[in-house]
């Protein structure tokens, strides 16, 4: 083939049809008015991208907040052998759809916010505690001997050489996480939560895509953007010494 | 000074108890290396690491310079005793900088002070400070990370160090280069030092005194040269192995049998005079030395009768030279490879010093045996 054997077949031929797939898209859409569409649900998009944007940073923050502890303390050795248990417990738990935990939760909390954030909470919540958990067990026990014998207390092995040593994986956990969190909170409108939603299923029921669009979009932006954010912490918060990408 | 006193510890096991140390008495002298030796499964390790707790006695007591250590808690134990395990355990999320000075840092020093005896230790394994403080341990080569492994746990200068394997894992020609950078360390900062291995080569080398372990027991407790000639047992005679005193060849320095008296001649000195000299040594060789005193010749009695002039005129080069700082087994080695019984001795500065000849060495290595109450094998 005219590629070179070190590139994935196609991977220069698309860097070439990208811009001018987007171009024909754009002329696309320019065309077809719908842009004049969107724009009419300016001020919607912004009101509810606020709201999406509240429920995203607080149920993916509770997450964060509980879910490192709670892996920390599943970790310890004096866990070992409830760990496997508890982790199972939560395994069980993503396997129920998101859709299915909203709709649980909004049967316990009633409607609006607090169901939205307890729904969205306890599907990012699992990514987090399994990623502290594992991550905190594969650091090699030699590390933990070394600080250990020269001295540190538990809470300075934690601190000073089992969390920086799992930071990259603790980080990975919870940008998995986060894009679960964005990509599930559209559905907190079905339960009353606000949001992005709002537009997309409104949208869709209407059949105006117009609508939709104007709900999707910024759903999408920001779930890149989320991404984005996330792939710069992890570059730039992690040590060098063990950050695979620097 | 370290000294163990009825140490004991017991495993509780699903099969029951299993013993790893079984009361070990032992003293380790201030400024000594004990190499504590054995098979897997010994009780060396244990015992090491009960010196810093991380393997809690059962029973018996522990006395670092005369001081029980059982009265200090665990933590400020370990921080006063320096620690090297064979994976090195340099923490790769910090600097080599950051690494050296976590004990300092521990014990509250300010950031100058430790970081400036991070500089000064690295110098002292010949690393470049500039070039290694910022570097993360990743960036370095085994030997290097190893070199790292050593000083961390000299930083806050304790005057006792456990050293479990230690160079276990670095391959065989970085191993010897490091284990002499090690003792030469040694013979300035004299630190008291327990040091586990399962290499006899190793200990040999590296210890004042060995510890043959055997099922939580010592078995001999030993300099190396009395392990070797006189092995306690059966066991001992067997972990040391069959080739036991060829090893002892390594406890000895050239400077220790050769012999400084051995006739030298100038090569402009008369061959009848080394005729004469070698009668009066009763030597059969001569050495013939240049003006600056190191050996270029050698003169046989056979070579040397009936010929006249000076001796340059007669002698043959000289096959090969030891340095008077080598071991025995260099010596024999060099024997050996050149089929001769002697071999002359050089100084630093190439001058001579001295012939060491084969029945020294046999001599040396018998002597032990010869020594009266002792028993010979």
């Amino acid at each position: 083939m005219s590629s070179a054997s070190a590139t994935p077949v196609g991977a220069p031929r698309r860097s070439f049809l990208l811009p001018v797939l987007m171009l024909a898209l754009g002329l696309l859409i320019g065309l077809s008015g719908i842009v004049g569409q969107i724009a009419l649900y300016w001020d919607d998009i912004v009101y509810l991208a606020q709201e999406h944007v509240v429920l995203v940073a607080s149920s993916g923050g509770a997450a964060i907040l509980v879910g490192v502890p709670v892996g920390i303390l599943l970790s310890r050795p004096s866990m070992q052998r409830v760990a496997e248990s508890v982790m199972q417990i939560f395994n069980i738990g993503t396997t129920i759809p998101t859709l299915a935990v909203i709709a649980l939760s909004m049967t316990l909390l009633g409607i609006g916010f607090a169901p939205a954030f307890f729904g969205l909470f306890v599907a990012s919540l699992l990514p987090i505690v399994r990623n502290t958990y594992a991550g905190l067990l594969a650091v090699p026990g030699h590390y933990k001997e070394a600080a250990h014998g020269m001295g540190m207390t538990p809470i300075q092995i934690l601190t000073r050489v089992e969390m920086p040593n799992a930071l990259y994986v603790i980080f990975s956990g919870i940008r998995t996480a986060l894009a679960i969190n964005v990509g599930t909170t559209p559905l907190a409108f079905l339960i009353g939560g606000g949001g992005l939603g709002e537009l997309i299923f409104t949208g869709i029921d209407l059949m105006d895509t117009g609508m939709l669009l104007a709900g999707a979009i910024p759903t999408a932006a920001l779930a890149v953007l989320v991404d984005w954010m996330m792939g710069q912490a992890q570059l730039r918060l992690i040590p060098k010494g063990v950050n695979p990408l620097r | 000074m370290i000294r163990l006193e009825e140490l004991t510890k017991v495993f509780e096991t699903p099969n029951g108890p299993v013993v790893a140390a079984d009361k070990v008495t032992m003293e380790v002298p201030a400024g000594e290396i004990c190499v504590l030796l054995g098979p897997s499964g010994c009780g060396k390790t244990t015992a090491l690491k009960m010196v810093n707790r991380l393997v809690p006695p059962t029973s018996g007591k522990i006395f670092i310079d005369d001081k029980d250590t059982s009265k200090l808690n665990d933590v400020q134990l370990r921080r006063s005793i320096g620690y090297v395990i064979q994976q090195i355990g340099l923490f790769p999320n910090m600097t080599i900088e950051e690494n050296i000075c976590v004990v300092p840092r521990l014990l509250g020093w300010d950031s100058a002070r430790a970081k400036k005896r991070a500089a000064e230790l690295l110098d002292l394994v010949g690393l470049d400070a500039k070039l290694f403080l910022r570097r993360y341990p990743k960036e370095l080569s085994g030997g290097q990370q190893q070199r790292v492994g050593v000083i961390r746990a000299l930083a806050a200068d304790p005057p006792v160090m456990l050293m479990d394997e230690p160079f276990g894992a670095i391959d065989p020609i970085n191993r010897e280069v490091i284990q002499d950078e090690f003792l030469k360390m040694q013979s300035e900062i004299k630190k008291t030092i327990m040091f586990v291995s399962h290499d006899i080569d190793e200990a040999v080398k590296m210890g004042d005194k060995i510890a043959i372990f055997r099922a939580g027991k010592i078995e001999q407790y030993d300099s190396p040269d009395k392990v070797l000639a006189h092995p306690a047992n059966a066991f001992v005679a067997d972990f040391v192995g069959a080739d036991r005193t060829l090893k002892r060849l390594r406890l000895v320095t050239v400077e220790a049998v050769s012999d400084r008296a051995w006739p030298a001649i100038s090569r402009h000195a008369k061959v009848r005079d080394a005729l004469v000299a070698m009668r009066e040594h009763n030597a059969h060789v001569a050495i013939v030395l240049d003006s600056d005193q190191r050996p270029t010749g050698y003169l046989t009695e056979e070579m040397a009768e009936g010929a006249g002039g000076v001796a340059q005129d007669v002698a043959r080069p000289v096959p090969t030279t030891v340095p008077a700082r080598a071991d025995l087994r260099a010596v024999v080695s060099e024997m050996f490879a050149n089929d001769v019984m002697w071999l002359t001795c050089v100084d630093d500065g190439g001058r001579f010093a001295g012939v060491v000849t084969q029945a020294a060495v046999t001599a040396v290595l018998g002597e032990t045996y010869r020594k009266p109450g002792l028993v010979a094998l």
